[in-house]
């Protein structure tokens, strides 16, 4: 269950042909996204047989995107499944997000872009994005691309060399979020 | 700063070949006002923040016909998608989700069956499940005629407000703002609210219950009925703090455009999405 097929979509229309990789061999293209909705520990548990093979590509300098949970487990581990690790790959952990407004986060946020030099970002000029989250990663200060605010501070994207993260989902955000996944596909 | 949203919504009869999205007024008279996923691609490409779409055929031989109208719309359309009309179990959400439903809102199924916003909202997640309402002032003269409902003022004079199911064809005897309370509890993300009295009228929408409904839930609320003016939108939104409005005929007839609406809240101080 998730968005897959919204990112698909995203994809097709942006002239891209994704493969939803059904078993670790299918994990062999010129970028990987990793989408999600749901909860952490599910989410870890599905990803598990892709995890070996997610890391030799990452060596080979292929261009990885996480979205919502998929940013969320690049982390250590998050208050929401606390006996779960996550993927490891930038340190920190996801924690429920410490706002006095209403969780989930949903709707249309606007976006502060921190990092100018973020290739996700270019041609961005902090736009608004949709949100759907009740968790955030507290990354290292700088890793984070770019943030929002609800009440209190929101990481909405992270960049580690070839790892992004959006917090929020770019194949819902309409034409700006479009522009984000085209900036990807053209890493 | 999170944006107010604008939603147009598409009432779909699909007994024609690819739909047809209709308007009814106070949910009858129809008219119609073009294809569902071409409309949505233009209101999309107009700025619309959400879209919206409602079986009103609502019988299950249709079922395929919304996933067909849902997985269209979804190849060009970025926006979250939004169905509903007729679903009445776990697996009939399940389709429209597979189709490129971000989410899927309820009305009869959820009266009949209350426990079915529990399943939906485990299964699917909060965010994916909104329990609409259609609302319909009954007017007392003595509060204690209805005591057991909650009365609330209104510049016609104090009412209760019950809901409807079938499309308006059936009511319920049920206290609406004592439902909404309870579907937030049984964990819907989202309250779709429709005013019976103003659908149609073009006269604003219904301020009374949908600032009753908003105060006393903390899950966003979408206020619906009654949309004829920009004005209406504002008013919407400044009066009783909505998180989102719907309208329909207003952009089907052209009326106003999403991109017009929206650059008049803009001037009103109103924090929107531009495009």
């Amino acid at each position: 269950m998730g968005n897959i097929k919204s990112v698909c979509n995203a994809l097709k229309y942006l002239g891209a042909k994704p493969v939803i990789a059904k078993s670790p061999a299918d994990v062999k293209g010129e970028k990987i996204i990793i989408p999600g909705v749901g909860a952490f520990g599910k989410g870890m548990d599905n990803l598990k047989p892709f995890i070996p093979r997610i890391r030799e590509t990452l060596t080979s300098s292929i261009p990885l995107l996480g979205i919502c949970l998929g940013l969320e487990m690049f982390f250590e581990g998050s208050e929401e499944s606390p006996r779960t690790k996550g993927l490891e790959l930038m340190k920190g952990k996801v924690v429920r997000v410490r706002t006095k407004l209403r969780l989930p986060h949903i709707g249309w946020n606007s976006l502060e872009i921190r990092k100018k030099a973020c290739p996700l970002f270019q041609d961005i000029d902090n736009g608004h994005m949709y949100f759907v989250h009740s968790y955030q990663a507290l990354p290292e200060e700088d890793l984070v691309a770019a943030t929002t605010n609800y009440g209190c501070k929101i990481n909405a994207s992270v960049w580690k060399e070839n790892i992004f993260g959006t917090q929020f989902h770019p194949e819902k955000s309409g034409p700006l979020g479009l522009q984000i996944l085209k900036n990807f596909l053209e890493l | 700063m999170l944006c107010h949203r604008i939603i147009p919504c598409l009432d779909c009869d699909l007994a024609f070949p690819e739909g047809r999205v209709v308007k009814g007024i106070e949910f009858k008279q129809i008219k119609y006002a073009g294809i569902p996923w071409q409309l949505a691609e233009k209101y999309y490409k107009d700025g619309a923040d959400e879209i919206v779409f409602l079986d009103i055929t609502a019988s299950h031989e249709r079922r395929e016909t919304m996933s067909h109208v849902i997985a269209k719309t979804s190849e060009n359309v970025f926006v979250p998608l939004t169905a509903g009309g007729g679903i009445r179990n776990i697996e009939d959400a399940r389709k429209v989700f597979h189709a490129g439903a971000d989410k899927i809102s309820i009305n009869t199924a959820a009266i009949k069956h209350p426990i079915i916003v529990n399943k939906l909202a485990r299964y699917f997640g909060s965010q994916a499940c909104v329990v609409a309402i259609d609302a319909k002032r009954r007017y007392v003269t003595e509060p204690e005629e209805a005591d057991d409902k909650i009365i609330v003022e209104t510049p016609d004079g104090l009412c209760w407000f019950e809901c409807s199911i079938y499309g308006g064809r059936e009511f319920t005897g049920l206290d609406a703002i004592r439902w909404a309370m309870e579907v937030e509890e049984r964990g819907a993300g989202e309250i779709l609210l429709t005013s019976m009295n103003k659908d149609g009228s073009k006269e604003g929408y219904d301020i009374p219950l949908t600032k009753a409904i908003n105060d006393r839930v903390s899950i966003p609320v979408i206020a619906s009925g009654g949309c004829g003016t920009s004005e209406h939108i504002s008013e919407v939104f400044q009066k009783t703090r909505v998180s989102a409005a719907l309208a329909a005929s207003i952009f089907h007839y052209g009326t106003y455009s999403i991109k017009e609406v929206k650059e008049f809240l803009a001037t009103k101080e109103i924090a929107i999405r531009p495009r």
